[in-house]
């Protein structure tokens, strides 16, 4: 049997009467790239930062490589890579100058730090843009190189919030060629999106609906028991019975 | 402490790549205590002066010379109709006019007693009195210079003496009002600025979601802008020193350790706000309009505080400037034992203590 890199069990976060997370129970396996998906105000949001150890669940329970999410958020944080909508490098920093502050961030050596520097921008052939300050650069090579950053301290998992936002999809499908080889790295990859072409790409998806886990299993099987053709079929049969609204 | 320090880096790699910025930081208080020093100066300097003379004698000659040769005036017209007065005042032509009476040298040394009028252009009320005051103490000289020719006993002089700033200069004034805003600007500002650009860019969450603690982040942006408001004491005070001969009288060490509370104070008040506002705009608009402003209008560094209406003396008193500008004042400028400012640093101790453990707090909430 896999090693479970993530287990929820119940897991609940309430603001006042409002509950954002609503008794959420699943595990993610090792290396799985696992597709979080839900319209926006399902509590996405909210449940990935509860698992990066950025928000205390209100009740339930919560095991993130190995570490309790409610009471070893450090052990939690160290262990993760996190990369957010927002575009997350420093745009006034040079390409290498963002992988040395990252690598110091997650207490990395400063010998580990530059081999790794190395060895990434060759594989991504930005080599040559090292001295580059991140601004100059287009979006979907920073997109490619935050990932990288993201997962620069070889984290057990790591969380994913709408990665490839606004890229082409050429560049968002090399995009995903990086996740697939983090995941045979054995990275967990935890990633929500808004496009349901990249949602067949996951091995597992889970669909939330008003803070529920609505639907969960692998693409092709979810295509079946909700007898639509494409991944935006299962989508749009389960968000037509949200409650709640677009916010 | 690896990553406290990677993050140090970081911030002042931001500082230093964004020239424009850092040149304002920098070049600010040197253009401030130039303007202040030279141009907005409510010194007065080769006024245009009239002397309508009665007498012409010796004494009134004298007298005329000397409003002369100071530096404060200079005499363009000589009247010799008392109508002139008024036309000299109506054309703007000057902004005092000496009269003397008749028989000025007898009465002075007969009876000890002689008429000299000083008419001034009261358009300017500060001016006026200001203007009425130098050639007060000019006339008020000669007759010092007279009694000591004469050793006549009976006669009486009156005495002006202004404390702590003979020449009446105003950089004595301001240069402690311009250190309080700079502190406010770098410190307050600047750090608010600092934090809330990593919320506002996105930056904010990936730091939250590594093992760096808040508290280094924090602390990592406070360090670059403690410096920088180092470098910039140091070059208010160089600069007042030896450009505008203002001397700092009282004890370098007392001063320094003024500063650093005050800095403490404008710091948290910076962390505050960042904890507050979610974008760069709105984080440069509070602390513009509710740090600067009062600084400069509240803070006693142009308006003295005696003379505001009572409600805005008393919300005088919660502003952190007022009381480092009146500490300052005290001991560059006054020299006085650190005893006499104890009062101030208290109460910036106290608003520092006060600050740090709200701001400290609204931040950690924040997190959650």
């Amino acid at each position: 049997m896999a090693e479970k890199v993530i287990q929820t069990e119940n897991l609940t976060k309430k603001f006042g009467n409002f509950t954002a997370v609503d008794n959420i129970s699943f595990s993610v396996d090792r290396g799985e790239v696992f597709g979080f998906l839900g319209a926006n105000g399902a509590g996405k949001t909210t449940a990935m930062r509860m698992l990066c150890g950025l928000s205390y669940p209100t009740s339930g329970k919560g095991m993130v490589a190995g570490f309790d999410i409610a009471r070893q958020q450090e052990d939690v944080k160290r262990n993760i890579g996190y990369m957010s909508q927002k575009f997350s490098l420093y745009e006034d920093l040079k390409v290498w100058e963002n992988m040395r502050l990252f690598g110091g961030i997650y207490g990395m050596r400063d010998k580990e730090i530059s081999t790794k520097t190395d060895e990434i921008l060759t594989e991504l052939g930005f080599i040559n843009e090292r001295n580059t300050l991140v601004k100059e650069l287009p979006l979907g090579w920073k997109q490619k190189l935050a990932f990288s950053v993201s997962i620069f301290h070889e984290p057990k998992v790591v969380f994913l919030d709408e990665p490839t936002g606004g890229v082409d999809p050429a560049t968002r499908r090399q995009f995903w060629e990086l996740i697939y080889q983090a995941s045979d790295r054995g990275i967990t990859v935890f990633v929500t999106t808004h496009y349901m072409d990249e949602a067949e790409y996951c091995r597992r998806v889970s669909i939330m609906v008003d803070g529920r886990i609505e639907a969960l299993d692998t693409p092709a099987n979810l295509r079946h028991q909700f007898n639509a053709d494409s991944m935006d079929g299962v989508f749009q049969q389960l968000a037509r019975k949200a409650q709640r609204g677009d916010n | 402490m690896k990553q406290f320090i990677s993050f140090v880096k970081k911030e002042f790699f931001h500082i230093f790549r964004d020239r424009r910025t850092m040149l304002i930081l920098l070049g600010m208080p040197i253009v401030q205590i130039i303007l202040f020093g030279f141009a907005i100066t409510t010194e007065v300097k080769n006024t245009q002066i009239a002397i309508f003379d009665l007498s012409k004698d010796i004494s009134t000659q004298r007298i005329t010379e000397q409003l002369q040769a100071s530096e404060y005036f200079t005499v363009t017209e000589v009247l010799n109709n008392p109508d002139d007065i008024d036309r000299v005042f109506k054309e703007g032509k000057v902004n005092l006019v000496v009269v003397f009476g008749e028989n000025f040298s007898d009465n002075l040394l007969h009876t000890g007693e002689a008429s000299v009028q000083l008419i001034t252009d009261a358009t300017d009320p500060n001016q006026a009195s200001m203007l009425s005051g130098y050639a007060t103490s000019i006339v008020t000289s000669y007759q010092q210079e007279l009694m000591q020719e004469y050793k006549v006993p009976f006669q009486i002089i009156p005495e002006i003496r202004m404390l702590y700033n003979p020449q009446l200069k105003s950089a004595y004034n301001f240069v402690p009002g311009v250190m309080g805003l700079i502190l406010m600007l770098i410190c307050a500002m600047m750090t608010s600025i600092a934090i809330v650009r990593e919320k506002e860019l996105g930056t904010m969450e990936v730091l939250l979601a590594s093992p760096i603690k808040p508290i280094y982040i924090i602390l990592a942006k406070m360090v670059p802008y403690f410096t920088l408001s180092f470098v910039n004491l140091s070059t208010i005070l160089l600069l007042s020193v030896f450009v505008l001969q203002v001397p700092v009288a009282g004890s370098l060490f007392w001063l320094t350790i003024v500063s650093i509370l005050f800095i403490m104070v404008a710091l948290a008040l910076g962390l505050l706000v960042s904890t507050i506002v979610d974008t760069q705009v709105a984080a440069m608009l509070v602390s513009g309009m509710g740090f600067m402003m009062p600084v400069m209008l509240l803070s006693g560094m142009i308006f003295p505080i005696e003379s505001m209406p009572a409600v805005l003396q008393w919300f005088s008193d919660i502003i952190p400037a007022k009381w480092y500008v009146s500490s300052v004042r005290k001991l560059m400028i006054e020299g006085v034992d650190v005893v006499f400012v104890l009062k101030e640093m208290i109460i910036l101790l106290v608003m520092a203590i006060f600050l740090i453990v709200i701001s400290l707090k609204k931040f950690k909430t924040r997190l959650t």
